[in-house]
C-alpha cells in the first residue's frame, strides 16, 4: 500500500503539472488569436504528419546516429585517458591545466572552427560532439582515480596483487561509478550539441528540423513539436544511462 | 619455519606529522605465534604504529624487522584488518576472497575460499555483496579475506569496535576459536581492555602523544579464559589505572 502511494506521489504531481501548462497554453492562444502560435493540438497533428510521412524518424535517426558516433568516439579517448592521467601524476601534472582551460568554453563556439575543418557534412556536428562529451568525461574519469579510498588501494597492496588484477578487480570498479556519471553529463550535452550543431548547415537531423520548419513557412507547430520530441529523448537517452547505475557492482556507490 | 627468535621487531620506531609528535621511539618485539594487544588514549597514535610497522607508512627514525629482515613495504605474510574496514564494496563475499587468494599460489582457490566463508559463518551468502550485510557480517568477511591467504601475521586495527557489544564479544570468541585452528602471530589494537585480556598473550599500554610503551602485561591464563576470573579482575584493574582511570 505504501509503495504504491509513493508510486503515485511520484507519478500524479509531475503529470498534473505538465498538464497544467498544456492547459494554459492552450488557453491563451486560444485568446489571443495568434496567428503563428500554435495551439497544443496543431502541434500534435503536425508531429503526427511527419511521423506519417516518415521523415520525422529519418530526422530522429540522422540526430542519434551523430550523437552515437561523437559520443562513442569520446568515450573511447576519455575512459583510457583520464584512467591514465588519475593514475600517473606526471600525466596529470601534464594534461590537467589544458583540459581544464578547454573544458569552460562552450562547444558552440567550436562551430566555426568545425566548418573551416570539416566542412558542412556529417563530420562537424560529429566532432563537436566529441570536443562536447570528452571534457566531462575525461575530468570524471580522472577525479574517479585520484579521489579512490586509500584503504582500498592499501588492501590490494596488502594482497600483493599483480598489476593487471589490480586495474581489473580494485582501480577500474572503484572508478567506474565515476564513469557513469561522467557519461550522463557527456551524452546530455552530446544532445544538446548535436541539435544546435544541426541548426547551422545540415540537411538532416532534429535540429535541422526546426530551422526548416520555421523558414519554410513560418510552421511553428513543427517547430514546437521538434522541441518536445527533443526533450523526451533526451530525458530517454538520461534514463538509458541510469540504468548503468543499477548494475549490482556500482550500487554500493548509490546506496546509503 | 622462522629461525630467527623474533617474528617482529620494532626497533626505535619514531614519527612526526609536520609539528606533531605522534609516535616518540616504540620499541618491542613479537614472538612467533604470539598475541601482542595494544591499548592506549584514543588518538595516541596506535593506528600510525600499526601502519608503520604493517608497511603502508615510513617512519621518521627506527627500522621494522619481520623474521630478522628489514621491511621496506606492504606485503601478504601480514595481512591488516583496517579500522575502517576495507572489504571491496563491488566484488562479492566470494569474489573478495578470490581477489586475495590471485596473488598466492594456493592450491585448489576455490575450495579455499568457501572453506574460510564457512568458518566465519558466512555460507550462503558467498554472493552477497558487502552492501547487503550487517556490519557484523562485514567484519566476518574482512577476517575470512585476511585468514584465507594463511598469513604469518595478523594486524587488527580496532577490527570490533564498529559492533554492538553482543557482537563484539560473539567475534572475539570467534577470532580465538580460528586462531586455536591455525597459528596466527597476532597484533591486535584496542580500546577494549577486557578484550584484549580475553584474547591477548601479552598487552601493551600506550602512553598519549609522542607515545612510548608505558607498561607492559603478560597475561598467564589458560584460554578459554573468564573475565570473571579474579587474576582477570585484578589485571583489568592494573591497566585501566595505567591508562589513568
Ligand atoms: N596522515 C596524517 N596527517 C596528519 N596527522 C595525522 C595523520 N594520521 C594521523 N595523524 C594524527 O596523529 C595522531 C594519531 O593518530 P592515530 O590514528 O594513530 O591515533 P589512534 O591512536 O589510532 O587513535 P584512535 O584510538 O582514535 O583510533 C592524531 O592526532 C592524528 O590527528
Ligand atoms: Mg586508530
Amino acid at each position: 500500500m505504501r509503495e504504491t502511494d509513493s508510486k503515485l506521489a511520484r507519478v500524479v504531481p509531475p503529470v498534473l503539472v505538465i498538464a497544467l501548462l498544456i492547459a494554459v497554453w492552450w488557453a491563451v492562444v486560444a485568446r489571443s488569436d495568434s496567428p503563428i502560435f500554435p495551439t497544443p493540438w496543431q502541434v500534435v497533428t503536425g508531429a503526427w504528419d511527419l511521423a506519417q510521412d516518415g521523415t520525422l524518424w529519418d530526422h530522429i535517426q540522422a540526430s542519434l546516429v551523430r550523437v552515437g558516433i561523437g559520443f562513442g568516439l569520446a568515450f573511447l579517448v576519455a575512459v583510457p585517458l583520464g584512467l591514465w592521467m588519475g593514475w600517473v601524476p606526471g600525466a596529470y601534472y601534464t594534461l590537467n591545466p589544458l583540459f581544464q582551460m578547454l573544458r569552460p568554453i562552450s562547444p558552440i563556439a567550436w562551430i566555426p572552427v568545425a566548418i573551416l575543418w570539416f566542412g558542412v557534412g556529417n563530420l562537424s556536428p560529429v566532432f563537436l560532439i566529441f570536443i562536447a562529451s570528452v571534457f566531462p568525461m575525461i575530468v570524471q574519469t580522472t577525479v574517479g582515480v585520484r579521489t579512490i579510498d586509500r584503504r582500498y588501494l592499501r588492501a590490494a597492496a596488502n594482497f600483493g596483487v599483480s598489476r593487471s588484477v589490480l586495474f581489473r578487480r580494485v582501480v577500474f570498479p572503484a572508478v567506474l561509478p565515476e564513469i557513469i556519471v561522467g557519461m550522463r553529463i557527456g551524452l546530455g550535452v552530446a544532445w544538446l550539441v548535436v541539435v544546435a550543431a544541426e541548426m547551422i548547415a545540415l540537411n538532416s537531423g532534429l535540429g535541422y528540423l526546426i530551422m526548416d520548419s520555421r523558414n519554410a513557412g513560418n510552421r511553428y507547430d513543427l517547430v514546437i513539436a521538434s522541441m518536445i520530441i527533443i526533450g523526451v529523448i533526451g530525458l530517454l537517452l538520461d534514463g538509458a544511462t541510469r540504468l548503468l547505475e543499477q548494475m549490482k557492482t556500482v550500487k554500493w556507490r548509490y546506496v546509503r | 619455519m622462522s629461525t630467527h627468535p623474533h617474528k617482529i621487531t620494532v626497533d626505535g620506531i619514531g614519527k612526526s606529522f609536520g609539528d606533531l609528535s605522534v609516535v616518540g621511539g616504540v620499541s618491542f618485539d613479537v614472538r612467533d605465534g604470539e598475541f601482542v594487544a595494544i591499548v592506549g588514549p584514543s588518538g595516541c597514535g596506535k593506528s600510525t604504529l600499526m601502519n608503520i610497522i604493517a608497511g603502508f607508512e615510513r617512519a621518521d627514525r627506527g627500522t621494522i624487522r619481520i623474521d630478522g629482515v628489514e621491511r621496506s613495504g606492504p606485503s601478504r605474510n601480514g595481512i591488516m584488518i583496517s579500522q575502517q574496514g576495507s572489504v571491496f564494496p563491488w566484488l562479492t563475499v566470494h569474489e573478495n576472497l578470490m581477489f586475495a587468494l590471485s596473488g598466492t599460489r594456493h592450491g585448489d582457490k576455490e575450495a579455499r575460499a568457501h572453506r574460510y566463508i564457512e568458518l566465519v559463518g558466512l555460507a550462503g551468502f558467498e554472493k552477497a555483496y558487502p552492501h547487503e550485510l550487517s556490519g557484523g557480517m562485514l567484519k566476518r568477511v574482512e577476517i575470512a579475506r585476511a585468514l584465507v591467504v594463511k598469513p604469518e601475521i595478523l594486524y587488527m586495527d580496532e577490527p570490533f569496535s564498529a559492533l554492538d557489544a553482543l557482537m563484539s564479544l560473539r567475534m572475539q570468541t570467534e577470532l580465538r576459536r580460528i586462531l586455536d585452528e591455525e597459528r596466527h602471530t597476532v597484533l591486535l589494537i584496542t580500546h577494549d581492555v577486557e578484550e584484549a585480556i580475553f584474547l591477548a598473550d601479552r598487552i601493551l599500554v600506550l602512553s598519549p602523544r609522542p607515545t612510548v610503551i608505558q607498561t607492559s602485561f603478560q597475561v598467564d591464563m589458560p584460554h578459554p579464559r573468564k573475565l570473571s576470573d579474579p587474576r582477570a579482575q585484578e589485571l583489568r584493574e592494573a591497566i585501566l589505572k595505567e591508562l589513568g582511570l
